[in-house]
């Protein structure tokens, strides 16, 4: 049975060290939800006050409504999936999977055929005999996460546990765990710093800085609309450029390099006033012109070919620099120097306060907003 | 150079002939002289004389399953002393922790005998506390025989089992108790079925090295078995009776030894075999904080088996400050036993310092280029190598001794009653651990810094003294350290070959125990512990850190 998880003000400190401040969030049953932030940010930490292996300075954690504070890890009814699988050395494929189910006291048939099944799901049955030291590393994890499930847990946790794999077995794997969650319906925490393999893999992403979280939301909505400049930053690649937002004639503008002006429509109502905000565009939210025709003026310092995109390094004529990416094309690549137009997508692009912690255009979803009242 | 090299093979190669040779002589030659002894008579016959005699007699055979009996229990009771301690002490937050480490360090550093003793003089027919007892009415059983012997082997030997187990515990992933708590399994449970399992292969090792000491040591049951005969002290009757005469017999009971310690170690290396995986914790086991009655009584448990352990050493310093009269304690306090001691066998302790240390040097340079040739130049003479040197673990430190005194009693060889033979004693008996931390820590070092020094146009030689020893180097010492206790703590081949002129602190303590010289014996025993001390602070100086690993 999965359950949804609720934890309000949560508070993690290391000594004096607070490494959680106030921290709130919902995560809905059989979703997949994953914990995205920059190393030392407090995924892990989160993670491990969730499973009950780390102490709770301050808030509650529920399971339905069941507060687990104070539970026993044993008795919270947890699939973990750790970093470094954590597998038994000692034990067997078949052993490791089905440690768990020997705990509960399940008739011997019943743990041969849970076994058998989830050793099948995961499709690692051939090696059922084997010792782990003799598995490579994807077949470790799947025996990992074989073994979490096994257990028919309420709540799947999972702390980077493709991060020992090379690059294309972690694609491969992040299929693999997506499908059989999918399957199970389970609800899911995942923890990673890839924000690839969370868009990938999440139903909805929250990402954290600093123990706080940014923004909650499904992977469309954090790339597109970033709640504040962290985020943006974050995910995926984008382009910063400081300007202004300038009315005239009740349109509201913004001011790129080169004293270039562009409508913009986007912005919220509230915010539609002149002042100073920094632009977030990503490289594929500005396109390239011929010189001449209406644009931003600029210039091309490098071309980087990557097979469908090209990426072009360029600078604005006031300086700034900017990195933009085209859909390759047959006939050449800008050379270097070249003077250019750029046009700019502007329902796409973001605008941020000077701050950085507001987006000023409209459509920005943060299912945090939920709580903000609420502390 | 060059080319004179590639023609006879590199630099190891001569190595490696040295030191066959040199195990040759030390260490095959006396055993086989061992064997020839025991199977043929003085004039040349072959003769089965010598195991007739020890078969056909219940009282030879007896101390078979006497010295059985007592090393299975000293093991079982040391594992399930020491195993839980590890445990507790690598798992919870104890009070006074690091001293609580040190004394076990300490308890297991010291001569068995020297406990034995103390136990004698406190538990023993006049001993403190059973007169103490006597005057309110208790009467503490006899601390002679199989249980003396049992208790002062366990408390001598569950302080390696400590060490050992905390070795493995600390390569646990914490990782892995979490995954066996998220599945269902914590508290006791989880320590039977997850870490013990996990600590097996360092568990059995244990064992083995438990069973082996205890089987081993002859200074205990010789002190407190009383009409309790233990193997090793057969051999050692055998011995002095062999000095005397029948040497066939002493050789074929040093022989018998070797059967049965190699046996057992068969047994040991077939579960071995089957206990084998390796563990490497990326976050290793945090210690919690215990509440409530647990806390306590782990807290208790932890105290008591160590105070247990260390209040003979606390007796013996104690004792070595009283004031003596004779042989006997008498009330007040002098350093009559220091004065005695210094006045008296004067060599003792330069002798220590001087076989202890050369021992100690020539073991370090023979043991780091075994290591080397094992870990860098695996091919057949080096395995040889390899296996000889271990050879030694499992025979009894007695049956070396008697074995060199077979060896090296007649010229050209005459080394009996020098300095020399005890070296060679010392470097044999306890090469074995030297070798093995050696190689422990060469296997750390990545081969291509050697590659990239001999692709730099350094000699095989100059790589090896330049780059792979001094990268060793911390390993190194402290390995020496702690053998450096070893050394200085050896009793059983030691008492077979000293002489007045080469006694030594250790030997020292022994005899003046066998003389009933209680108080000089204390105060050398004293001096001793202190070194041991001494040594050991040096030690945690060096690797800077408080955990000893064996
Ligand atoms: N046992 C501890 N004692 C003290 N501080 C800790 C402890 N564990 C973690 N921290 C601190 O808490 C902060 C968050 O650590 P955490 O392991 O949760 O990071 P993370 O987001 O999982 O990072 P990564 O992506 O590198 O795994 C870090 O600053 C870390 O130094
Ligand atoms: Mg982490």
């Amino acid at each position: 049975m999965s359950v949804d998880i609720r934890i309000r003000n949560a508070v993690k400190k290391y000594g004096d060290n607070t490494i959680i401040p106030d921290l709130s969030l919902d995560i809905r049953e059989g979703e997949f939800f994953t914990l995205l932030g920059p190393s030392g940010c407090g995924k892990t930490t989160l993670l491990r006050m969730i499973a009950g292996f780390n102490t709770i300075e301050g808030g509650d954690f529920f399971f339905n409504d069941v507060r687990i504070n104070d539970m026993d890890p044993v008795k919270r009814n947890i699939g973990m999936v750790f970093q470094n699988y954590a597998i038994f050395p000692h034990l067997t494929v078949e052993k490791n999977v089905a440690f768990g189910l020997k705990n509960r006291n399940l008739p011997k048939e019943e743990i041969a055929a849970k076994t058998d099944q989830f050793l099948k799901l995961v499709k690692i049955e051939e090696y059922r005999t084997r010792m782990p030291e003799r598995l490579s590393g994807g077949q470790q994890q799947r025996v990992a996460l074989a073994r979490a499930l096994a257990i028919t847990p309420d709540v799947l946790l999972m702390d980077e546990p493709l991060s020992n794999l090379d690059a294309k077995l972690r694609v491969e794997m992040r299929t693999v765990i997506k499908e059989i969650q999918n399957e199970i319906g389970i609800t899911t925490v995942y923890v990673t710093h890839d924000q690839e393999e969370a868009m990938a893999v999440s139903d909805r992403i929250a990402v954290m800085n600093e123990g706080d979280i940014q923004q909650i939301g499904i992977p469309k909505a954090l790339y597109q609309r970033p709640a504040n400049l962290f985020v943006a930053s974050f995910i995926g690649l984008t382009n910063l450029i400081t300007s202004r937002l300038e009315i005239s004639n009740g349109q509201t503008y913004i001011c790129l390099p080169g004293e270039y002006k562009i409508p913009l429509d986007t912005i919220r109502k509230e915010e539609r006033r002149a002042q100073d905000v920094i632009l977030s565009i990503r490289p594929e939210e500005l396109y390239v012109k011929p010189f001449g025709e209406d644009g931003v003026a600029a210039y091309v310092d490098d071309a980087v070919f990557l097979g469908l995109n090209t990426h072009y390094f360029i600078h604005f004529e006031d300086g700034e620099k900017a990195e933009i990416i085209q859909e390759s094309q047959i006939d050449s690549i800008i050379e270097k120097g070249t003077k250019i137009s750029l046009g700019v997508k502007t329902d796409k692009i973001n605008v941020f306060d000077t701050e950085g912690k507001r987006n000023l255009v409209e459509g920005v979803v943060n299912d945090l907003d939920a709580y903000s009242g609420a502390l | 150079m060059r080319a004179t090299l590639s023609k006879k093979g590199d630099v190891w190669r001569l190595v490696s002939v040295l030191i066959l040779v040199l195990y040759a002589v030390i260490l095959v030659y006396p055993l086989a002289r061992l064997l020839k002894v025991s199977v043929i008579t003085p004039d040349g016959h072959f003769s089965l004389d010598g195991f007739r005699a020890f078969f056909g007699q219940r009282y030879y055979v007896r101390s078979i399953s006497n010295s059985l009996k007592v090393s299975v229990a000293a093991t079982v009771i040391s594992l399930l002393v020491g195993v839980p301690l590890a445990y507790f002490y690598q798992m919870y937050e104890l009070k006074g922790k690091s001293l609580l480490q040190v004394l076990i360090i300490l308890c297991s550093m010291s001569a068995p005998f020297i406990g034995a003793y103390a136990w004698i003089v406190l538990m023993g027919r006049s001993g403190i506390f059973t007169k103490l007892l006597g005057g309110i009415g208790i009467k503490v059983g006899s601390i002679y025989g199989f249980k003396g012997i049992l208790l002062v082997l366990t408390l001598q030997l569950f302080p390696l089992v400590f060490l050992y187990t905390c070795g493995a515990l600390k390569n646990i992933d914490n990782s892995l108790l979490e995954a066996s708590i998220n599945m269902g399994r914590s508290g006791t449970k989880m320590f039977l079925t997850v870490v013990i399992p996990l600590c097996m292969p360092t568990i059995i090792a244990a064992a083995l090295l438990v069973f082996m000491r205890a089987f081993a040591d002859f200074g205990t049951p010789l002190l407190i078995g009383e009409g309790y005969k233990t193997f090793p002290v057969i051999i050692y009757d055998a011995y002095f009776a062999e000095t005397g005469g029948n040497r066939m017999f002493g050789a074929t009971v040093s022989i018998i030894g070797i059967i049965i310690t190699a046996c057992i170690f068969l047994i040991q290396n077939y579960f071995s075999n089957r206990h084998k995986f390796t563990m490497n914790a990326m976050h290793t086991i945090e210690r919690k904080q215990a509440h409530g009655l647990k806390n306590v009584l782990i807290n208790v448990y932890s105290w008591f088996v160590v105070a247990l352990a260390f209040m003979p050493q606390v007796y013996v310093i104690y004792s070595s400050f009283q004031k003596t009269s004779g042989k006997l304690f008498v009330p007040g306090y002098s350093l009559d036993s220091y004065r005695f001691a210094f006045t008296h066998l004067k060599k003792a302790i330069p002798n220590t310092f001087k076989i202890g240390i050369t021992a100690l040097a020539i073991m370090i340079v023979l043991a780091v280029l075994i290591a080397y040739l094992v870990v860098r130049r695996s091919n057949f003479a080096n395995k040889v190598i390899d296996t000889l040197s271990m050879v030694p673990y499992i025979i009894p430190g007695s049956v070396i001794g008697i074995a060199l005194v077979l060896a090296f009693s007649k010229r050209p060889l005459l080394l009996t009653g020098t300095v020399t033979i005890m070296v060679i004693a010392l470097i044999i008996r306890r090469i074995p651990y030297t070798i093995r931390s050696s190689v422990a820590v060469l296997q750390q070092i990545p081969l291509s810094i050697e590659e990239a020094a001999l692709s730099l146009g350094a000699s095989k030689m100059k790589t090896f003294f330049t780059i792979t020893v001094p990268m060793m180097g911390n390993g190194i010492i402290s390995g020496a350290i702690l053998s450096w206790v070893t050394i200085i703590t050896e009793l059983s081949t030691a008492v077979i070959l000293y002489n007045a002129n080469t006694i030594t602190l250790t030997l020292a303590v022994y005899t003046y125990v066998s003389r009933g010289s209680y108080g000089v014996a204390a105060a050398y025993a004293t001096i001793l512990t202190v070194t041991t001390i001494i040594s050991l602070l040096l030690y945690m100086r060096v690797t800077g850190n408080k955990e000893v690993t064996l």
